[in-house]
């Protein structure tokens, strides 16, 4: 920030749009000035138009609807007279992002931590480059890939889990079938968030001020303690950030959700038995041929799921926060 | 930054390079001789749009060709995004025609028939379908099963291979020890909505679910896969499994289909034993609308079938679309056309109801 000293007598300066304390506001300032905050409001007004739009649409089957919208896991919109809820929806896509997450960001931060610190350089690029080419992969591909090769092959794993950890509650199997659960969506998903955290805490990583670095180095830490020291505290933000984009796009996956589950709509806490159903593979699944209320109905689930994201967003932001210095957010 | 002669010229051939690519005209556009195949006199020009089910998805995309191919300035657009978008498709105007796998009523009936502003809108059959059991069980070259059978596999009374009930059908095969892994479609479909009719009417002990396009959810057990094609892949991929789709799925995926036996003996899944079912389905629509009530009881004919209709205005189509809707629909109503279905997988329309078909088209205008 700069301060200038005004000349006695110097005519006042327009100080609201110029930013700097006592700089004069020139054209191109004003122009663009325009256009950042004619960006944020486009932003605003869109949220604002999808919002609007959501209740709007989802209105007709809310007040149609005879079950206890959080509490009913069946769907039947459709039916005379409607009865759904969104109660296994929520269930099916909590569970499979917080499996997602636990597998994809410690393993995502590895990378990261790796390409940045530990690997040599030509290493680093290639690695750099091979995950992020994992982010270019379409969905659906995840999905088909999914269905068709990882699933068969996760049976083992299935059967190896309720072998031997199979007294928790989580990883029994009274079925003794193990494709299509929600395990195998959350493996799946895992793999699909996985460049995201990985970019974005890679990026933070190298950041990282090189004296705090050779500070610990000097004083005798050994490479992971110098991360330890030096290198989390700074990109703590960074990481949550880049962990909380993975999330948004492990709870809103669509297709390959979709193409993976068996959508049965019920609340089942053995993930390794076939079953389960989210938000978007719901819509994705029943929107051809829904009616009236169906459609309405879809509409109000994706309304709850946006709420979901956003809470989601926020108390992020607000972990973040707590550590402004070194957020981009401020 | 300095550009050279050289980088300038470049620049020049790239973009007329572009430029000449994007004035260059589609091939086959107005300069194609039209095909002197079986003389499809009934040509017609313009454009329509059509929309539904993804059951008769491949026979459309088999008679446009045809169609577009015999008479150039044509041209049919089918989007296979479900029966009931296609309805709402068609409701909104749309579309000049759509593709449904049950015939309109209630709410969608009146709209539709709003929509066709001086006539009513009307139901013409024209493909029929077969709802198969294709299995995967080796070492069973022919498995029989009967409809209470189906309803006790998928309502998951009966779990295992082996089971007495399926044995008491099939005797003299060895039926492995094996847990059935029953797949149905985990979207909503026109199949599935079909195949619970069936069940309903013909095991209604087994069988108390209303039929509807989604999979009963009261039902635990069971694995869902999204599309035929999906459940066609699960079944073929999946040891000791079982799955309803229909026959030109299974055919694709030459997975083997089971025979069914109602009552009358065991009849084998193909497209004759289908067509003769129906054919002999009763006309439940009014004047030229042909909703039809399929006999799932019959002992003689192939009974889990499906016929997905064409929803128009008998009256009242926009002016412009009714010569390319009318001549198209004369065309996949024709000899030739439903001659294509068998290859294909599908059933044709035959008998009397053929004629009635043939009539419904030709009175739109």
């Amino acid at each position: 920030m700069s301060t200038t000293v005004e000349p006695p007598g110097a005519p006042a300066p327009a100080t609201a749009a110029a930013g700097i304390k006592g700089a004069a506001v020139r054209r191109g300032d004003r122009v663009f000035l325009g256009l950042s905050r004619g960006s944020g409001i486009v932003i605003l007004v869109t949220m604002a138009a999808i919002a609007v739009f959501l209740v709007w649409k989802a209105i007709p089957s809310l007040q149609a609807n005879t079950a206890n919208f959080f509490t009913t896991s069946e769907w039947s919109p459709d039916a005379n007279p409607a009865f759904f809820g969104i109660a296994a929806l929520t269930f099916g896509t909590l569970m499979t992002a917080l499996i997602a997450m636990l597998l994809a960001v410690p393993v995502g931060i590895g990378i990261a931590l790796f390409i940045a610190h530990y690997a040599s350089r030509r290493l680093a690029t290639v690695l750099g480059f091979i995950t992020d080419l994992l982010a270019a992969v379409p969905s659906i591909i995840f999905g088909m890939w999914g269905i068709e090769f990882l699933t068969p092959h996760l049976t083992g794993l299935g059967e190896w889990l309720t072998t031997y950890l199979g007294f928790i509650p989580l990883f029994k199997n009274d079925l003794g079938i193990y494709s299509r659960s929600i395990m195998n969506a959350g493996i799946v998903l895992a793999i699909m968030v996985l460049p995201t955290i990985s970019a974005i805490s890679r990026e933070v990583f190298v950041q990282t001020p090189r004296a705090h670095i050779e500070a610990s180095l000097a004083l005798g830490a050994t490479r992971w303690e110098m991360v330890r020291m030096a290198i989390f505290p700074f990109a703590r933000p960074g990481m949550i950030s880049a962990s909380m984009l993975g999330l948004g796009r492990a709870l809103g996956e669509t297709i390959a959700v979709a193409l993976m589950l068996s959508a049965t709509y019920d609340i089942n806490w053995h993930i390794t038995e076939p079953g389960g159903i989210t938000f978007a593979a719901n819509i994705a699944l029943k929107w051809n041929e829904a009616g009236t209320i169906g459609l309405s109905a879809l509409i109000a689930s994706g309304l709850v799921l946006f709420v979901i994201t956003l809470a989601v967003n926020m108390s992020a932001r607000i972990i973040i926060a707590r550590r402004s210095d070194f957020s981009g957010a401020n | 930054m300095n550009i050279t002669g050289k980088a300038r010229l470049t620049a020049v051939a790239i973009i007329g390079a572009l430029a000449l690519a994007a004035c260059g005209s589609d091939s086959g556009s107005g300069s194609s001789s039209s095909a002197s195949g079986s003389g499809n006199a009934n040509c017609v020009t313009g454009s329509i749009k059509a929309s539904g089910s993804s059951a008769q998805k491949n026979a459309m995309a088999e008679w446009i060709n045809a169609y577009q191919t015999n008479c150039s300035g044509a041209t049919i657009d089918y989007q296979a995004n479900g029966s009931g978008a296609g309805i709402k498709d068609f409701i909104n105007k749309q579309t000049a025609f759509a593709g449904s796998d049950s015939a309109l009523k209630d709410q969608d009936k009146t709209d539709a028939d709003a929509r066709c502003s001086t006539g009513p809108a009307i139901d013409i059959p024209m493909v029929g379908g077969a709802i198969v059991m294709a299995y995967n069980v080796s070492g069973v070259a022919k498995l029989i099963l009967t409809p209470d059978v189906i309803a006790g596999i998928y309502n998951n009374t009966i779990t295992k291979w082996n089971d007495p009930k399926i044995a008491a059908v099939n005797p003299g095969v060895t039926l492995p020890d094996a847990t059935i892994a029953a797949f149905h479609r985990s979207d909503s479909s026109g199949t599935t909505d079909n195949f619970t009719k069936f069940l309903g009417t013909v095991s209604a002990s087994s069988w108390t679910y209303p039929h509807a396009k989604d999979w009963p959810a009261a039902i635990k057990g069971g694995q869902g896969a999204k599309g035929s094609d999906g459940v066609a892949s699960a079944v073929k991929s999946t040891a000791n499994s079982i799955g309803y789709m229909e026959l030109s799925f299974a055919q694709d995926a030459k997975l083997s289909t089971a025979w069914v036996d109602n009552g009358g003996g065991a009849i084998e899944a193909t497209s004759q034993n289908a067509a003769s079912t129906i054919a002999s389905a009763t006309v439940t629509g009014t004047g030229n609308d042909l909703a039809l009530k399929i006999d799932y009881t019959t002992k003689t004919g192939y009974p889990i079938v499906l016929v997905t209709y064409e929803i128009t205005c008998e009256k009242g189509l926009d002016a412009a679309l009714v010569p390319l809707t009318k001549s198209f629909l004369t065309y996949t109503a024709g000899d030739e056309a439903q001659g294509k279905l068998t290859n294909l997988g599908y059933v044709a329309i035959t008998g009397d109801l053929l004629t009635k078909v043939r009539t419904a088209v030709s009175s739109i205008s």
